[in-house]
């Protein structure tokens, strides 16, 4: 060999092969540790997968509900007897009257109070309130005798989506064999029908599944927010720019800012205690309203917006401050003129995210009561509500298939926004994004 | 030595020779931009290691252009050059630190006695156990003295028993030169530790695991002069057994240590030849403005 | 009604703030160099006389003017009503309210109810009125008192900025009123929870079971107060999802930091950050009427007897929640590691999983214990996931497949169903409340501080 290196080293054996040896055990190790990796992330990967494929799957069908065509005939008889026209008259008729007239018509051979009670449960209670709302709208009705789609009840709708097992035995379903058989035929007359189901996003709750809608639901959600960005949005800009721009560094600031630290890491529950003893009981607030609910989450919410904003503060480069202050400028016209609207879309972004958490917060509110069951949509900050994830948490305990599918696609609902919200705050931050 | 050993030596200086120049080249040969000739020997009549036309591109940059040299058995051999022409990057081909850059590629031939080491046989977790490094800035792992330096024998499967360990571990801090100060603390971290001392216990560290050559990148730049001072004289008592690469950008320092130096600027490698004669008689212009420190 | 006063208010202001420069630019008479402050500081100084006082009159008014009516209407009642002990009362004002606002009320309305609820009415068309008249004058004599007071010499912009100093650093302690908000009521329901309750029973006793004598002569059932299995509860299901979570999340985020491409990086890591962001309410419903039921079928296959509301169902999904937690912290207290670290070992001859197992993971290990703790402290905080999937009654195992019940389920259900506010049983809400609170916030402290100083040791 070479005359190289003459290794009096301490290792007498020869390094190349206790190195080559070493190497294939080794390298067995490195790729077992990668792969332990890649299926962790596949897990994970996985997970949101099956979550999101779980529940569109689940809640896809509720987008698209069961109508039945029926003859209806606008007896005058029974909605105008006096033909008066009056538009009280007209309210309260008894349109359920009309709506088994017409079941009877279709099915003529029905007899015996168990049947026709039977047959009648083929309809919707809320098919009366639609042929309410045409008569009411439209008087020239009465007297005529329309086809009409209406809104079949809730079992039938499961029935027609599959989801009844027609193998089971008549005592273990919710729908019996009469009523399957009736169903059948009105399906194969073509008269069963699935339109889109605009009922979920224009109605309140019900107790009637196929009644239900979010709309209750949203509106709270959107008067909530609407408190909770009114509120946590200015106070939380307030003071990020008061700590890093005004504050002195003394003991009182760092605790402060220890408190914020805390409280962004403390359980959304504690809060709802903190909404339930104080906004409730001390200040005597009306329960369940979203004005409670949005304080209680912007109280939530601002440590959130505060350390956002703080960042967003601190990525300004000095050099734009002293710039203002070398031409001038007090302290407050500098933060306001020249470092805030730079900082602006950071703190923008963190709202948004912020915002977008609290609109899936369900524990704190329920401290608060928003656990009622409440049909109106409401008007206002002071009427009582429910925000949207408490109405998922709500019918989630509803046995009804019918509910389950609600369920899910309240979720889509609420998961669609998450993403927009997000989304848009991913593309601020990118179109706004700076390199000082 | 084998035939084929015989024969590639054979090739390589033949290659060699053809782009040797005597002469100095006049200013007006310096603008050829494209490809610089290298003035000065290249080739050592006992090479450790062998670089043939390599180049390096960190993505489309070119950054190092047509380099070839040869390393010495247990020759200390200096890079110098102003910051930015490469000399750090020509050093990190050496032992395949590159690979860690996913936007870097190497060209080229580089032998480790006449093995290429970008061959694809090649592990270069063996590769690294036989070309150590130093950094510039010491890096001691958040570990005591003792597993610093037995970090790397552990991992290669080295040894078998704490008493090889032990040995291991003192040699190597011996001939770093820290076993008297530290003698009574190989407990305590590595990071417990000054600057210089940090500095020798990488050394030992990368002595540990029986290299047959060691690549200092700037070793002394973040050190005190006293720390420097002992580090130099530290790799003039490692020459005996190890082949040393250095990277400074110190020219007293180069003349100190070296017995080659390789003058870089730019990404191609100016001249090359004896540490003396270099520092003394350059022969290219842009060696001797940089010496006379025109720029740099 | 209240928000076309503010309105109003807001609308006055903003004319104030014209007028203001308006009368800055006239005192100047054509000099702007001789005024102190910009003309804007002169209108924003005239605005804020306008605003502020008024406003902070309104606010009070608001506040207090319905319990101030109410008073006065039961003054006005005739002595039956009025001298009903405290509870009644209560129910009587909770009539009347309905009575107002239109609602159902309990029982047939008597005829005193009638007049009071008149009265009311009477009086509150007053005090609105009133309301209106004060706080719209209040705001008129704030602009007059501004005009007047501008002048050149004024110096209206450290005025201004004083006032806007002032809000600012208000809104800084609203973070301490908070903290203090929540530590006090939390913690004074909780003392008059522990007269009724000694606090050895809570802290230490085995049995939870909190149904109280609803009426003085009820027997039986005096409540059991001890929250030992809810602690042992959450402490479990917890436990189940940290097993989950931290080896997931953990060579996750090593995964995605030392091994993966760029280009799966950017689509893994916000693909697992999606599943921080789903709201806890989804997770719950995925648990109970997906994870739980297929738990419980596998078990059955083999033989096992699976409660329907086992602690791993609710547990699996948690730790499904918290894995991106995990995952995002430890990214970044691993990228804190410093490059000279990973080159010194590589140059060394180490493979990567050598250098992960044996220079960056013992590096950044207090880094890692303190996301793992804190993941901790969010799973014990979980509200949802454990409400919709887990049991509500106390038990005390430490098999996962049976039912068990945590301390933030009991904190909703005792505080979800009708009971008046000073039972023991809405109180012990508070009292469990408190050592929620209490626990993670000695979680958060020592994670923070042991994540600040690993940070610094690199810094």
């Amino acid at each position: 060999m070479n005359k190289a290196t003459p290794s009096p080293t301490p290792l007498q054996r020869d390094i190349k092969t206790i190195v080559n040896a070493s190497l294939p055990r080794r390298h067995a190790a490195e790729r077992r540790f990668r792969r332990y990796g890649l299926i962790a992330v596949s897990l994970g990967l996985a997970f949101v997968v099956l979550m999101f494929g779980n529940i569109i799957s689940k809640g896809y069908p509720a987008f698209w509900q069961t109508y039945v065509q029926m003859p209806v005939q606008f007896d005058p008889a029974v909605i105008d007897p006096q033909g008066t026209r009056d538009p009280q008259v007209l309210q309260s008729a008894d349109y359920a009257a009309l709506v088994r007239a017409a079941l009877r018509r279709l099915f003529p051979t029905v007899e015996g109070r168990l049947e026709l009670r039977a047959l009648y449960g083929l309809v919707s209670s809320g098919a009366a309130l639609e042929l309410q709302r045409r008569v009411v709208q439209n008087p020239e009705l009465i007297g005529a005798e329309q086809e009409i789609w209406l809104l079949a009840s809730a079992n039938v709708d499961t029935l027609v989506k599959g989801n009844i097992d027609r193998s089971l035995d008549e005592s273990e379903r919710p729908i019996k064999d009469n009523q399957i058989g009736w169903v059948d035929q009105l399906q194969s007359a073509g008269k069963i029908e699935k339109q889109f189901n605009t009922i979920l996003f224009s109605s309140g709750d019900s107790r009637e599944p196929e009644q239900a809608g979010i709309r209750g639901a949203l509106m709270g959600s959107f008067y909530t927010l609407l408190v909770t960005f009114l509120l946590s949005f200015p106070i939380g800009v307030a003071t990020a720019v008061y700590l890093e721009e005004f504050a002195p560094k003394n003991r009182w600031t760092d605790l402060i800012e220890v408190n914020i630290n805390n409280l962004a890491a403390v359980p959304s529950i504690v809060f709802g205690l903190l909404g339930l003893a104080v906004f409730i009981n001390f200040f005597g607030l009306p329960r369940s309203a979203p004005l409670v609910g949005g304080l209680v989450l912007s109280l939530m919410t601002l440590p959130v917006i505060i350390i956002a904003g703080r960042a967003a503060l601190t990525s300004v480069p000095p050099s734009i401050r002293e710039a203002a202050l070398g031409v001038g400028a007090s302290k407050l016209q500098m933060v306001g003129h020249h470092v805030l609207p730079l900082a602006m879309p950071g703190m923008l972004t963190g709202s948004i995210i912020g915002m977008a958490r609290a609109l899936g917060e369900s524990a704190p509110l329920l401290m608060i009561g928003m656990v009622a069951f409440i049909v109106d949509v409401p008007q206002g900050f002071a009427d009582p509500a429910t925000v949207l994830p408490v109405q998922i948490y709500l019918w989630s305990d509803l046995p009804e298939r019918a509910f389950v599918e609600r369920t899910s696609a309240a979720i889509m609902v609420l998961l669609a926004f998450m993403i927009v919200m997000n989304g848009l705050a991913i593309i601020l931050r990118k179109r706004f994004e700076r390199r000082w | 030595m084998s035939t084929t050993t015989i024969e590639v030596k054979a090739n390589l200086d033949k290659a060699a020779n053809a782009e040797v120049r005597q002469n100095p080249l006049s200013s007006a040969q310096i603008t050829d931009y494209d490809h610089r000739q290298t003035v000065g020997k290249i080739t050592v009549d006992n090479p450790k290691m062998i670089c043939r036309d390599v180049n390096v591109y960190y993505a489309e940059k070119h950054a190092i252009r047509h380099v070839s040299l040869d390393i010495g058995a247990n020759e200390v051999i200096a890079f110098i050059g102003p910051s930015g022409c490469g000399k750090s990057t020509v050093l990190r081909c050496l032992n395949r630190m590159n690979d860690t850059i996913p936007i870097c590629r190497v060209m080229g031939e580089i032998r480790l006695e006449n093995e290429d080491i970008y061959d694809k046989s090649i592990d270069v977790v063996q590769l690294r156990a036989r070309v150590g490094m130093v950094f510039q800035k010491p890096n001691p792992f958040p570990k005591s003295i003792y597993e610093n330096v037995a970090y790397g024998p552990r991992i290669h499967g080295m040894v078998n028993g704490k008493a090889e360990m032990d040995e291991i571990v003192r040699a190597s801090l011996e001939r770093a030169g820290l076993l008297k100060e530290v003698d009574q603390r190989m407990n305590e971290p590595g990071t417990s530790l000054s600057g210089g001392q940090q500095q020798r216990l990488c050394i030992a560290r990368a002595i540990a695991v029986n290299p047959e050559v060691i690549l200092m990148d700037e070793p002394c730049s973040a050190l005190d002069p006293i720390a420097t001072a002992k580090i130099e004289e530290l790799i003039d008592e490692l020459r005996e057994n190890y082949t040393i690469v250095i990277v400074t950008h110190s020219m007293q320092q180069a003349a100190r240590v070296s017995q080659r130096t390789a003058y870089f600027h730019l990404g191609d490698l100016i001249e090359i030849g004896e540490t003396d004669q270099l520092f003394t008689n350059p022969k290219h212009k842009l060696t001797e403005d940089y010496i006379t420190g025109r720029f740099g | 009604m209240f928000a076309y006063l503010f309105l109003s208010l807001l609308l006055l202001s903003a004319g104030a703030y014209h007028l203001g420069r308006k009368r800055a630019f006239a005192v100047a008479n054509g000099h702007i160099r001789k005024l102190h402050s910009l003309p804007s500081f002169y209108g924003s100084y005239a605005a804020l006389w306008c605003f502020l006082p008024a406003l902070i009159v309104f606010g009070l008014w608001a506040t207090f003017q319905q319990g101030f009516i109410i008073d006065l209407v039961v003054a006005g009642m005739p002595p039956a009503l009025r001298n009903l002990p405290p509870d009644q009362l209560n129910l009587v004002i909770n009539d009347l309210k309905n009575l107002i606002g239109g609602n159902f009320v309990s029982s047939a309305p008597d005829p005193a109810m009638l007049a009071a609820a008149d009265h009311y009415r009477h009086l509150r068309t007053i005090g609105n009125t009133a309301l209106w008249v004060t706080v719209l004058s209040l705001a008129i004599l704030g602009v007059v008192h501004a005009w007047r007071a501008i002048s050149p010499t004024l110096r209206a912009r450290n005025r201004v900025e004083q006032i806007v100093n002032i809000f600012l650093i208000a809104s800084s302690t609203i973070a301490i009123f908070t903290t203090l908000g929540i530590v006090l009521s939390v913690v004074f329901e909780s003392i008059l929870f522990f007269q009724k309750v000694p606090i050895s029973e809570f802290l230490f006793g085995l049995q939870w079971s909190p149904q109280t004598a609803l009426r003085a002569d009820q027997t039986g059932s005096s409540g059991a107060f001890g929250s030992v299995p809810l602690f042992a509860g959450t402490l479990l299901i917890s436990g189940i999802a940290m097993v989950i979570a931290a080896p997931i999340g953990l060579m996750s985020a090593l995964f995605l930091s030392e091994y993966a491409t760029p280009k799966f990086r950017a689509v893994a890591k916000p693909t697992l950050e999606v599943l921080a962001g789903i709201p806890t309410v989804v997770y719950g419903f995925f648990a109970a009427l997906t994870v739980a039921p297929l738990i419980r079928e596998i078990g059955a296959s083999i033989g096992l007897h699976v409660a329907s509301e086992s602690a791993l169902a609710a547990g699996l999904v948690m730790g499904i929640m918290i894995i991106p937690f995990v995952s995002s912290l430890s990214d970044d207290v691993i990228n804190a590691v410093p490059q000279s670290m990973r080159d010194g070992s590589y140059a060394l001859g180490a493979t990567k999983s050598e250098t992960i197992k044996r220079v960056l993971l013992p590096a950044a290990l207090p880094g890692i214990v303190g996301s793992i703790l804190l993941a901790v402290s969010r799973a014990i905080g979980e509200t949802m996931i454990v409400v919709m999937a887990a049991g509500l009654s106390a038990n005390l195992t430490a098999n996962p497949l049976e039912a068990v019940t945590t301390v933030t389920v009991q904190i909703v259900t005792l505080l979800t169903g009708d009971q008046e506010f000073d039972s023991p049983k809405t109180l012990a809400a508070f009292a469990l409340g408190l050592m929620l609170f209490v626990v993670t916030l000695i979680l958060n402290i020592i994670a923070l501080h042991v994540v600040r100083k690993y940070r610094e040791q690199y810094e």
